[in-house]
This record gives C-alpha cells, sequence and structure tokens, in this order.
C-alpha cells in the first residue's frame, strides 16, 4: 500500500518536469503547425499584394506536387546528403577512435579537436559565400592549381553537375565532421575502461577492439548522430542556396526540397508549400522510424532490454 | 615488437590525416582573415595569401557606422543564444529525466510523441509562427527567439541517451532513501551527472542560435534588435551600389569571434567532464 | 481565423478579416478602415496630421536625398533611423535590404496590417523598383494612391518629368500612384586603354560610331576578340537592351497567360552566338556576383560595360582599383533604361499634407533635382534640368569619366526611351529566363530543357500563371 502510494506522488513529479516541454511545444510549434496542416487543402497564395483563396480545394496541393519534380529534388537531396554524411561518419568514427587511444600518443589532441570543430561556428551563408568566392572560375582555388601546374585551363567547379554536388557535400563535411567527432568521443569515453582492459587481456588488436566493442556500445549516439544527420540532410537549405544562388543550377540538380519549399513560401503559397510541408514530415518521420527500430530492438545480446525489464519488474 | 612498430605507424598515420583535416578547416578561417585585412580595391584585384594593411581601416567602418549597430547586435546574439542555450538545456534535461526515471500513464505516448516532432523542419511552421507571435504581441522582440527552444526535440533526445548510458535509477532510489527531494535530486545529483552532455547540447544550442537567420529574420524589425547574421543580410543588401567586401568579411570575423571564445572556454570545461563521466560506474 | 471563400479580394478588407478579434492595439486604426479608400484624402490639407511618418525603403539613399532638399529636415538621429521636422513631427526609417525579397515580404506584410495600424504605425510613404513597380500602382490592390488624391495634379506639376517615368508608375487606367526623382538612361561604359589598343582611338564619338547597332557592334566584337578582349563580360550585360523593347507586357492585363516576347528569344540566340563566338567572357555568370564585379577590375580583358548613371558612379567606380580617367562613355547599341526608385504615398496614410510636400519636393522641382545630380551623381527627373546639365561641362563632368560630361550621352537616351509595358509579373519573369537559358548557354543543357525549366520556375514563383506561350 505505502508503496503505491509513493509511485503515484513520483508519477505526480514525472508530468511536472515534462510539462514546459509540451506547454511550449504546443504553443510555438503545434498551433503553427496545425495551421500549416489546414492550409495544404487550400488554394491560398499571393498574387501581387492581392490575396487569393483559401478556397478549399481538397487533395489537389498533394496531387500537383507529386506531378511536379519533387521526388527529383528528393533524390538531389539524398545525394547531396550521402556524398556528405559518408565521408563525415567515417572520418568522424576514425578521429574519435584516435583521440581516446592512449596508446597512439598523439600529439596537442586539445589543438585537433578545437580545429576541428571551427567550421562548424561559421554561418553556413557566410561558409558558402566563402566557398562561392574561392571556387568560382576565376577564384584562388583555380589560380593555385593553375600554378601548380596541375590544370592547363580553368575548372568551371560550379558549372558542372559534379562539381557542384561535391562542393556542397565538401562544405557538409568539413562544417559537420568535427561537431560528430567530439559526440562520438564522448560517447566512447563514457564506456567503461574497464570492458577495454578486459579485451586487451583477451588478446584484442585495435581493429577488434573497434568493431566489437567500441562500436556496438556506441549505438545510441550513433542513432543519435545518424538521425540529427537524417533531418539535418532533409532540411539542407542554406548552402547549396547560397552557392547556387536558389536555383539549384546547374539544371536544377542541386535543388532540395527546402529549397523548393523555400520557393514556395517566397511566391506566398501557403497552400503547396503546406503540402510539401506535410510530405516532408511524413517522409522524415517514416526515415527516423527505420532508424529508430534499427538501433534499439537490434540490442545484440539483449542485455539493456534485460536490463530494462528487471528494473520494470523490480519497481512493481 | 610488431605491434609497437604498427602503433608508430599509426601515430604518423594519425597525425598526417589530423593535419591534413586541420589544414583544410583553418585554411578557410585563413582565407578570411586576410579578406578582412584588405580593402574592396585589393579584393579586386585577386587573391592573395598574405594579409594586408586594412584590418583596422576595416574594422573602424564597421563599428563607426551609424546605420549599423555592431555592438548592439553583437549584445542581442549574446543574450538570445546565451539565454538559449540555458533554458534548452535545462529544461530538456528535465524533460529527459522526468521521462526516464518516472513511470505514468502517458510515458510511452509523450516519448514517442517528442521522436516524431523531431523531425519536422522549422521552416514548415514559419509561416503560422510569426501569424502566432504577431497575435500574442511578440513580433519584434527577442522572446519569441528564446522560449521556444524550451522544447526541442534533438537536445531532449540527446539528454535521454545520456541518462540511459550514465544515470544508474539506483542512484535515484538512493538519493530518495536520503530523503532528498525530486526537485532536489534532479538539481543536485542528476545535473552534475549530466554535465558533460549539458556541456556539449549547450555550445550546440549556443551555435545555432547565433548562426540562426530564418526565424529572426522574420521577427526582427527594429535595428536595435538585431541579430548579428541580420545585420550581415543587411550590408550584403541594404547598399549594393556602394557595398564594400572589405567590410562584410569584416562583420562575419566580428560575428565568429565571440563565438570562438565561448567555444574555447567551453571546451575545456567538456574535456575535463567527459574523462569525469569515465571513470563513473 | 474563419474566413470567407473570396477569390482576388482587396488588401484592405482582406487584411480587416484576417486580423479581426485578434485584440491589442487595433482598436485605433478601425475607423480609418472603413473609409481608407482613395476618396477620404481628397481634402488632405484640412485633416490633422499624424505626429509620426513611416518610411519604407531598401537603403539610405532616399533618406538621404530627403535630407538634401526637403525644406523642412531638422536633422536625423546618429543611427539614421529617426528624422525630425521642423514642427516636431518625426520620420521614421524603415529600413529592409531588398536581397532575397526581404524588402518587399516586410512591406506587403506591413501592408496587410495597415488598415488596423494605429495611425503613427501606418506605412506613409514606400518605395519601388521598377522592376516591382507594377505590383505595388495595381489598381485593384489600390495601395498606392493616385497622386491626383493627394492634391498632385501630374499634368501641371510633374510636367518637367520624363513621361516614360509618369507612364513606369501608372496603373493599367493610366492613373499615376507614384513619382520617382530617378530616371536611368543606360550608356555604353567603355575602357579608354582597350580602346586605344583595338581602335587607335579613345574619343567617344568615334567609338559610339563603332558601337551604334547591333551589327556594328557584332563587328567591332570580332575587332575586339582578335586582339584578346572580350565585348561585354556576361550575357546578363545585354539582357535590359533587349528586354526594354518588348512589344507586349510579359502578361496582359487580367490574364494569366506568360507570352515570351520575340525580342527575348533573340536576345537568347544573340547571346548563345556572341558566347560561342567568344565575344563574351565565359566565366562571368550574371551579375552581381564576384567575378563580374571582377570583370571591372584592371586585370580583366572586358571592353565595355552597359551601366545608367548609379551603375557607373556606384558599382563601376567602386569596383574598377586604378585611377581616374581609365573608363569613357558612349552611345549604347540601342536606348534602355535601367532601375529607378519611386516614392509611393501609401494608402491609409495619416500625413497626406506632409507626404504630398516630400513628393513634390524630391520630384518636382527643378533646381532640388539638379541638386541631387550634382550631390549624388543620378540622372534626375527633369527635362529641361538635364537639357542644362549636358551643356554644363564645367559643373556636370566627371573625373572619373577623364572630364566627359556623360549628360551629354545621357540626355538624347532619357529623350527616347520607350518604356516596355510592364506588368506585377516583371521581376520573375526576368530573372528566371536568365536563369534558366543561363544553363542552356553555358552548355549543360539543350534549348527545350531550358525553356521547360524556366517553365517550371515561373510556376513556382506565379502559382496563378496558368500558361506559358512561346514565339513561334
Amino acid at each position: 500500500m505505502k508503496q503505491k502510494r509513493k509511485k503515484i506522488d513520483y508519477a505526480k513529479w514525472g508530468y511536472l518536469f515534462i510539462l514546459p516541454f509540451f506547454v511550449c511545444f504546443f504553443i510555438f510549434s503545434f498551433i503553427p503547425l496545425i495551421d500549416t496542416i489546414r492550409y495544404s487543402f487550400f488554394e491560398y497564395y499571393r498574387s501581387g499584394i492581392k490575396e487569393i483563396g483559401p478556397n478549399f480545394i481538397g487533395l489537389a496541393n498533394y496531387i500537383s506536387l507529386i506531378g511536379s519534380d519533387m521526388l527529383k529534388y528528393a533524390g538531389n537531396t539524398l545525394i547531396l546528403w550521402v556524398i556528405g554524411f559518408i565521408p563525415q561518419i567515417v572520418i568522424a568514427l576514425l578521429l574519435a577512435s584516435w583521440f581516446v587511444d592512449a596508446r597512439l600518443k598523439i600529439r596537442g589532441t586539445q589543438f585537433f579537436k578545437v580545429v576541428i570543430y571551427l567550421p562548424n561556428l561559421i554561418m553556413a551563408s557566410a561558409f558558402a559565400m566563402l566557398f562561392f568566392t574561392m571556387f568560382s572560375t576565376n577564384g584562388p582555388i583555380n589560380s593555385i592549381l593553375m600554378n601548380l601546374g596541375w590544370i592547363s585551363e580553368r575548372i568551371d567547379f560550379l558549372g558542372s553537375v559534379f562539381g557542384t554536388r561535391t562542393l556542397v557535400g565538401l562544405m557538409n563535411f568539413l562544417m559537420w565532421f568535427g561537431n560528430t567527432t567530439i559526440m562520438l568521443m564522448a560517447a566512447i569515453m563514457g564506456i567503461s575502461p574497464d570492458i577495454f582492459e578486459a579485451s586487451e587481456i583477451d588478446g584484442c588488436n585495435s581493429v577488434h577492439r573497434f568493431f566489437y566493442i567500441t562500436l556496438p556500445l556506441i549505438r545510441p549516439i550513433l542513432a543519435y548522430t545518424l538521425i540529427t544527420s537524417i533531418i539535418g540532410g532533409l532540411q539542407m537549405f542554406d548552402v547549396p542556396q547560397i552557392l547556387t544562388n536558389g536555383q539549384g543550377t546547374p539544371d536544377r540538380t542541386s535543388m532540395t526540397l527546402i529549397m523548393f519549399l523555400n520557393s514556395h513560401l517566397k511566391s506566398k503559397n501557403y497552400g503547396m508549400a503546406g503540402a510539401l510541408s506535410v510530405y516532408l514530415f511524413i517522409v522524415s518521420g517514416i526515415l527516423c522510424f527505420f532508424v529508430y527500430r534499427m538501433t534499439n530492438d537490434n540490442d545484440p545480446d539483449g542485455s539493456k532490454a534485460a536490463a530494462k525489464r528487471a528494473k520494470k519488474q523490480r519497481r512493481k | 615488437m610488431k605491434s609497437k612498430m604498427g602503433n608508430t605507424f599509426r601515430t604518423v598515420f594519425a597525425h598526417v590525416v589530423l593535419i591534413f583535416l586541420s589544414f583544410l578547416c583553418l585554411f578557410f578561417f585563413y582565407i578570411l582573415f586576410v579578406n578582412a585585412t584588405r580593402s574592396h580595391a585589393d579584393l579586386q584585384k585577386g587573391f592573395s595569401a598574405l594579409p594586408g594593411s586594412y584590418l583596422l581601416q576595416n574594422l573602424k567602418n564597421v563599428a563607426n557606422d551609424g546605420t549599423f549597430p555592431m555592438i548592439r547586435g553583437i549584445l542581442n546574439s549574446l543574450i538570445v543564444s546565451g539565454c538559449s542555450a540555458a533554458i534548452c538545456t535545462y529544461f530538456s534535461a528535465l524533460t529527459a529525466y522526468g521521462l526516464y526515471a518516472y513511470d505514468f500513464k502517458v510515458k510511452k505516448v509523450a516519448f514517442t510523441f517528442i521522436m516524431a516532432i523531431l523531425v519536422m523542419p522549422t521552416q514548415v511552421t514559419a509561416m503560422g509562427f510569426l501569424r502566432l507571435i504577431t497575435n500574442m504581441g511578440m513580433y519584434d522582440s527577442l522572446l519569441p527567439l528564446i522560449i521556444p527552444s524550451i522544447a526541442s526535440p534533438a537536445v531532449f533526445y540527446f539528454m535521454y541517451s545520456y541518462l540511459q548510458s550514465s544515470l544508474p535509477l539506483s542512484l535515484i532510489e538512493a538519493a530518495r532513501i536520503d530523503g532528498s527531494g525530486e526537485f532536489h535530486t534532479f538539481n543536485r545529483i542528476v545535473i552534475p551527472i549530466m554535465k558533460p552532455a549539458i556541456a556539449v547540447q549547450a555550445i550546440f544550442t549556443f551555435v545555432g542560435c547565433w548562426n540562426n537567420y530564418f526565424v529572426p529574420a522574420l521577427v526582427i524589425q527594429s535595428k536595435d534588435k538585431m541579430t548579428v547574421p541580420i545585420l550581415i543580410a543587411t550590408l550584403r543588401g541594404a547598399d549594393f551600389m556602394s557595398f564594400d567586401m572589405g567590410k562584410i568579411y569584416m562583420m562575419i570575423m566580428v560575428a565568429i569571434v565571440p563565438i570562438i571564445l565561448v567555444y574555447l572556454l567551453l571546451s575545456k570545461f567538456i574535456i575535463a567532464g567527459v574523462t569525469l563521466g569515465g571513470v563513473k560506474e | 481565423m474563419k474566413k470567407k471563400v473570396i477569390s482576388m479580394f482587396l488588401v484592405a478588407s482582406m487584411t480587416a478579416g484576417m486580423l479581426a478579434g485578434c485584440g491589442s492595439g487595433s482598436d485605433a486604426g478601425t475607423n480609418d478602415v472603413a473609409d481608407a479608400g482613395t476618396n477620404d484624402v481628397a481634402d488632405a490639407g484640412t485633416t490633422e496630421e499624424g505626429k509620426v511618418i513611416n518610411i519604407y525603403s531598401w537603403n539610405k539613399e532616399f533618406r538621404e536625398r530627403v535630407e538634401a532638399v526637403y525644406p523642412e529636415v531638422k536633422e536625423t538621429s546618429k543611427d539614421g533611423t529617426v528624422t525630425t521636422l521642423n514642427d516636431g513631427t518625426e520620420i521614421h526609417w524603415i529600413i529592409n535590404p531588398n536581397q532575397d525579397g526581404v524588402y518587399q515580404q516586410k512591406l506587403d506584410e506591413a501592408l496587410m496590417r495597415q488598415a488596423d495600424a494605429p495611425a503613427d504605425d501606418k506605412v506613409d510613404i514606400f518605395l519601388s523598383e521598377t522592376d516591382y513597380v507594377n505590383k505595388y500602382t495595381d489598381a485593384d490592390a489600390d495601395v498606392a494612391m493616385p497622386l491626383t488624391d493627394l492634391g498632385i495634379d501630374p499634368e501641371t506639376d510633374l510636367a518637367d518629368q520624363y513621361s516614360f517615368t509618369k507612364v513606369t508608375a501608372s496603373d493599367v487606367n493610366g492613373v499615376q500612384r507614384g513619382s520617382t526623382w530617378q530616371c536611368c538612361p543606360g550608356l555604353l561604359v567603355y575602357r579608354r586603354d582597350i580602346a586605344k589598343d583595338v581602335f587607335g582611338t579613345d574619343d567617344p564619338e568615334e567609338i559610339g560610331e563603332n558601337v551604334k547597332d547591333w551589327d556594328t557592334l557584332k563587328a567591332t566584337a570580332e575587332k575586339l576578340k582578335e586582339k584578346g578582349y572580350f565585348t561585354f563580360s556576361s550575357y546578363a550585360d545585354t539582357f535590359r537592351l533587349y528586354g526594354n523593347s518588348i512589344a507586349n507586357s510579359w502578361v496582359s492585363p487580367g490574364e494569366t497567360t506568360i507570352k515570351i516576347d520575340q525580342k527575348i528569344m533573340d536576345w537568347v540566340s544573340d547571346s548563345k552566338e556572341w558566347l560561342d563566338a567568344g565575344y563574351l567572357d565565359k566565366n562571368v555568370k550574371g551579375q552581381w556576383n564576384d567575378d563580374w564585379n571582377k570583370a571591372m577590375s584592371s586585370t580583366s580583358k572586358v571592353f565595355a560595360f552597359l551601366f545608367p548613371a548609379w551603375g557607373i558612379d556606384f558599382t563601376l567606380k567602386d569596383n574598377w582599383d586604378g585611377g581616374d580617367g581609365a573608363w569613357g562613355v558612349t552611345n549604347p547599341p540601342q536606348e534602355y533604361n535601367w532601375g529607378g526608385s519611386y516614392i509611393h504615398a501609401c494608402t491609409g496614410t495619416d500625413n497626406p499634407q506632409h507626404v504630398k510636400e516630400i513628393i513634390l519636393a524630391l520630384t518636382a522641382d527643378k533646381d532640388n533635382l539638379l541638386k541631387i545630380s550634382r550631390e549624388y551623381a543620378d540622372f534626375t527627373n527633369t527635362q529641361s534640368g538635364m537639357q542644362d546639365a549636358a551643356t554644363n561641362d564645367k559643373e556636370f563632368s566627371s573625373d572619373f569619366l577623364g572630364g566627359q560630361n556623360a549628360y551629354t550621352y545621357f540626355t538624347p537616351v532619357a529623350d527616347s526611351i520607350e518604356i516596355a509595358p510592364l506588368s506585377a509579373y516583371d521581376q520573375g519573369c526576368v530573372e528566371l529566363i536568365q536563369n534558366a537559358f543561363s544553363d542552356y548557354f553555358q552548355g549543360q543543357v539543350d534549348f527545350d530543357k531550358a525553356k521547360s525549366n524556366f517553365e517550371t520556375a515561373i510556376i513556382e514563383r506565379y502559382p496563378d500563371i496558368t500558361e506559358i506561350q512561346w514565339p513561334q
């Protein structure tokens, strides 16, 4: 009896603790979101300074989006994200494991850690502006390459599909790999040193240690990185927007979904933008559901789930 | 012997990779710095690897422009980013703790819900958001830039993951037995344990807010409330007929220096925090 | 927020519907809403004037000109946000960057709120550029007041203005709803050293002969190419000349079909030809970017640019890293106009008398306009004044142009400008057609793909467009 009353008391605290979050979310995100969803069923835009609508048109916005190049932009977004994410996660894992490996005796770790995170501090738009200048046909990169004799003719980086996409990927990589490294490092350092010591006694080499101990144990943070990166990728906007002046040039091959959304917002087409938002919302929801399931249910030795069950049982 | 050789090789390799990456990162800062030290006319002549002598002049141009409240802008950005980082990390930790440590009916629903909204792009709700805060009388104020950061699903999820891996529930039980109140437990026991996670997320939030252009551009109207990114955009767009690239690079410099300082200060704390976290359990 | 199902609704009433019930602070303005139409300001002089004049603009250009010529100005605060007039009225300058359409977005928001705003928060004056002036002078939208309602008679008060500026600022019924101090006839600005190298002379008359029309210019371009020079920097440079001479507006009033003019297609085929022939620098893509700026520097191989007065004095001068006297001006191959900022009295203003005075002081007073020309190098909107300037070498010659008096070349261009018919869709059409065909010029896509890319982009920008017609 006594225990039960105590539990109810605690539940009250639980509600109290999560209250601010939900109140704030409700006001600043939920109401606007409902607004957005509602308008996705309307014809509602501005022509000049006259408002057209809102007229209820059912699913027409959704249907006309399917008929547009939306899927192509989704493909672009995916490609741009992959180009940036693969090197980012590989390098970050490598660096994080190096930094925490005492045997490697890396000098100036503090310095390196600070430096690799720096690009993340610059505004994406300013960074893109800088890149735009550097890689322009008359820009410094071309001059340097010419002086080194590596190329004989100026390369039009931003004029080709490959060049533009690579640059966007490179920028995303540079901006985020330091961030990811620090996060993964925090996770690796959270692993009890006992486990590493035990593995060493068992004769594990560094490669084995990495794949069989480090990697499985930092899975929650890896999942976090993956999820945030997917969301970031879906929301990719500043970099390609500024690099291509909002056009996704050449031939709209670097146009991302949010750039597409932005062009609807720019033309004040609330209905279409709303429908596109709902699509985005659904897609990102599905993606995250998969990642979440993949990383949480796939608990290899089942220890975590077992521990959880045990805890629950104990409390009951 | 062999493994020692291997280690030496790996050490050298690691250094080479690190130096290369550091070069890549610093290169862009260097270019930015060089450009900030040159006048617009110099910049026109093309790229130079050596800094010019225009640094102070550019700084003066930026600082003395009466129409362009640089100091005020930095102050506003500091207020917004600082407050956001503080309340965002605190309330996210609180929410994460609430969902982690307590059992109650809607727990599962609440968690799933937050995970679902994690994926919502901010641009999606921008127009509704603007209409809402206008109706609430918060248009052209710093509050709508700060308060919404209480509900940051991504930060919450990070905190939740961290709690899962580093806070044994037994510790809370122990605190309860010692007669510690729930709030007290959170503030005195849980927060210190979460320090590394809080530090990491504080930086991320701070940087995110500092660099945020989209929402402030919607909300802020008057000059004395503008944040740094809006000022840069104003500088770039206001007078395209007499624009001065030297000034723009300078302004970007000015915008990132404070953030680098804050980062350097906090980064030490993070490393210390992470090492502390390593010896627990 | 329950909304009626209406299309093509007036802004004022729309706003009233949207914000009704939102409460706070909207009470003060509700009385004005009902009669904020066009008729109530006719007796502007007698009504009580508000204490605050709100002016929407995108830079300090307009403020400086008001300070220079509006006699009532007492002082401006150091940060440039408030100007106090002699009678205590304050002008509040609301500046938003033109970039990324921020200015129009903020202005549109304010105009939507106009009806419900308290008197001192109402927009009194706003500015617009030629590219989108038509959006605001629209008769149905009725956000810019007809000048006659302010008590300004365009026939008499603005008789000395260039007539094409008056046409530009008029709605579809010919009612003038704005006025400008500026007139932007464009010239061909050339590098004197390149001219000497290729033609053996830098005399404007002789260079002018070499560039007098497109055919002659093409022959000249070949000569320049032989010596390793580009005629212009990019295909965007010549666009205005073609775009200014279209026969019909992009979208006819009341229609939702974009009709692309043959002139635009001429620009496409000529640009492709010129680019492939090497007359243009293929490294420069469009304007207002770094490559374009660099094309104006001493290391560049570009012979000429097409600029109006502001382009020479701000863009070119700022980007030129050599001494004075390196550039000269001459007649362009075709008359054109580029730019111009229009002053509009905003419907619902509570300061009609001040607004009227400001518009008259800035756009109808010859002495004031000549003063602006002298101090800010604008080509101003006074026919007789500009005639005077053209003959007054002493006061109007430019050191930057090696002592040349550019007005002698500007004036004949201004006299013969036929402004192309405008539509509210111009800004997007002009921008997007250049973007779409840029890929084609660079060889990234074929001609038909460029056309369909334009169609996609334009419908994204203007959802009400139903059809795009290309010339045969």
